[in-house]
């Protein structure tokens, strides 16, 4: 092992992620976690995943998309029709790579003619292709169309997603705090002087875009597998939109505060699942609310951060 | 002295506006270039077609890259920037929301030499270059003086030390060839005359051939060889500090001429 990764901030991120799959684990076997929090619990896991995916493209990126559901939908429909043929563990990992690679092929069609723009052209782009997605899918055979897709094997377990979620915000974060990472932040900050100073912008937006699609597909994976049903009704419009307010709610270009976000609207969601008339109008003005007293989010780019943490513990002393 | 960048009949329309018309100018190797004129003169926007973010309407711009002739019209700014060309902005453009050690890090981005996929891996060689990269920007920090607040916001410093910062950026990508526009603007003579001095260092140290506008005359007839005039997107006059100061028409240009 290489001196670097055994930091003592690696080791305690590693803790806090063993730490919360051990305690959730427990309280499932314990009973404490009922079979209806459950559902809570994984809903919160997949949005931690979308969130944290779509907080890359807008947050870091500066990228307005609407379509992240698009790519859910695609990653979702890739996994259960491929797991209801193969229904044992090889399928599933079929299933997340096709959807992987369908899904980096939209994206790249979409964002490569769009993001050569300045602009907000991708958002209506991403919103229209989205649509389109949802209309194929609901119209072709092999997703069998509106009814969707019933009987989806159960293969998404709690140590799976655990371990997606892991692994997404690890991708995120690293990929954030490294140089490409570096060239995304400074297109948000201003576009002209990032070209001058040798970024390919339009290079740096598509790759974030696609690693942001690529994650949003393997949402879709988990989601599909683990609910056995998916309808191209789960990923309307509607769905991207939920995406978008965990992202800004939380604070745009924090990682920390999507995740934070999907936790606290899951469980508000689930709060409220008795009044779901009155669930979209507290949505709404919850976000009117944000945007008035906080515009930059309940955290706006802050981050938890284990090495800062240290060094002022270090400080104090 | 051989020619590191050549001009000729450069002309930018805007609509019927004729912002750059018929500029043809040399620069050799290693001079200290000023551009000047009047408000709107075309200035500006000279230097946007240099670097890329205006395509020309009609002209070349030729560069001498070691004894090779490559044709800069047309290509993407960030194509530019890695033939070693590069620039401040007038209207300062810091990445407001990243550190000072990160902006300069950015502009160090075409000498980074690992991609996407071991940056997510973190694989040995993102730890190397990142180690390379964080020296090399705390170095050339420096020079600029700004090494203590490397790690304040940039949108915090104050406006003297944020284009102080955006030259260290601009240094950073190891030009040949600087464009600075308007350094100065904004700035005490204090804070002019520190300017001056870090314009020579930089210049002496890494061979670098500089153009600058400027409107602060006495830091462009001090430091300049040479001097460009610009007058209603037309060149009018170029000479040495002496000669452009008698030059019946940029004195024209500058006070309007008795009626």
């Amino acid at each position: 092992m290489r001196k670097e990764y055994l930091t003592k901030e690696n080791i305690a991120w590693l803790l806090l992620a063993v730490g919360s799959f051990v305690i959730c684990s427990l309280l499932m076997n314990l009973g404490i976690i009922n079979s209806y929090y459950q559902i809570t619990l994984y809903n919160i896991c997949i949005n931690i995943i979308l969130a944290v995916s779509l907080n890359l493209v807008i947050g870091i990126c500066g990228q307005f998309s609407l379509g992240h559901a698009g790519f859910m939908c695609i990653g979702a429909y890739a996994a259960g029709i491929i797991t209801k043929m193969m229904p044992n563990f090889g399928g599933f990992v079929l299933g997340i790579l096709v959807g992987f690679v369908l899904s980096a092929i939209v994206a790249l069609i979409v964002s490569i003619p769009t993001l050569r723009l300045r602009g907000d052209y991708l958002a209506i782009a991403t919103l229209g292709f989205a649509e389109i997605i949802r209309i194929l899918v609901q119209n072709m055979k092999i997703t069998n169309g509106a009814a969707g897709l019933n009987g989806i094997p159960q293969l998404t377990s709690w140590p799976l997603l655990m371990i997606g979620v892991v692994v997404s915000i690890v991708v995120v974060c690293n990929y954030t705090h490294s140089a490409p990472g570096r060239a995304c932040i400074s297109i948000r900050e201003d576009e002209i002087a990032s070209e001058a100073m040798g970024i390919n912008t339009t290079k740096y937006k598509v790759i974030a875009f696609v690693i942001g699609a690529l994650l949003a597909s393997l949402a879709g994976a988990l989601y599909a597998c683990n609910f056995y049903v998916i309808k191209p009704s789960q990923f309307t419009f509607n769905k991207s939109i939920d995406i978008l307010v965990m992202v800004v709610f939380g604070g745009m270009g924090s990682m920390t505060s999507s995740v934070i976000a999907a936790i606290v609207i899951g469980i508000i969601n689930m709060v409220l699942a008795n009044f779901s008339e009155i669930r979209m109008i507290i949505y709404g003005l919850a976000l009117v609310a944000i945007m008035i007293f906080k515009p930059t989010g309940l955290l706006g780019q802050r981050e938890l951060s284990f090495k800062k943490l240290f060094s002022s513990r270090k400080g104090a002393k | 002295m051989e020619p590191i960048l050549e001009v000729k009949n450069l002309t930018k329309n805007f609509g019927g506006l004729c912002a750059v018309s018929n500029v043809s100018m040399t620069i050799n190797q290693g001079e200290l270039i000023g551009l000047i004129g009047p408000n709107g003169a075309g200035k500006t926007t000279l230097f946007n077609l240099l670097t890329g973010v205006y395509e020309p309407s009609s002209g070349l711009i030729e560069l001498n890259d070691d004894g090779q002739k490559i044709q800069l019209g047309g290509l993407k700014p960030y194509k530019i920037t890695g033939y070693g060309i590069s620039r401040t902005f007038q209207n300062i453009r810091l990445f407001k929301a990243m550190t000072v050690l990160e902006n300069v890090k950015v502009a160090m981005h075409k000498n980074i030499r690992y991609g996407t996929i071991a940056a997510i891996l973190r694989l040995p060689s993102y730890y190397s270059e990142e180690k390379w990269v964080e020296e090399k920007a705390c170095e050339l920090l420096k020079e600029v003086g700004l090494y203590s607040k490397r790690n304040e916001m940039a949108t915090n410093l104050p406006y003297g030390e944020q284009r102080r910062l955006e030259i260290a950026r601009a240094l950073a990508i190891q030009p040949k060839i600087l464009f600075l526009d308007e350094p100065a603007a904004g700035m005490n003579p204090q804070e002019t005359a520190d300017l001056t001095k870090l314009i020579h260092h930089i210049r002496e140290k890494y061979k670098l051939t500089v153009i600058l506008i400027e409107h602060d005359m006495s830091l462009v007839m001090n430091i300049c060889e040479r001097i460009y005039v610009l007058d209603y997107g037309k060149m009018i006059a170029n000479g040495s500090p002496e000669e452009i100061k008698n030059n019946e028409f940029v004195i024209k240009a500058y006070l309007g001429e008795e009626i």
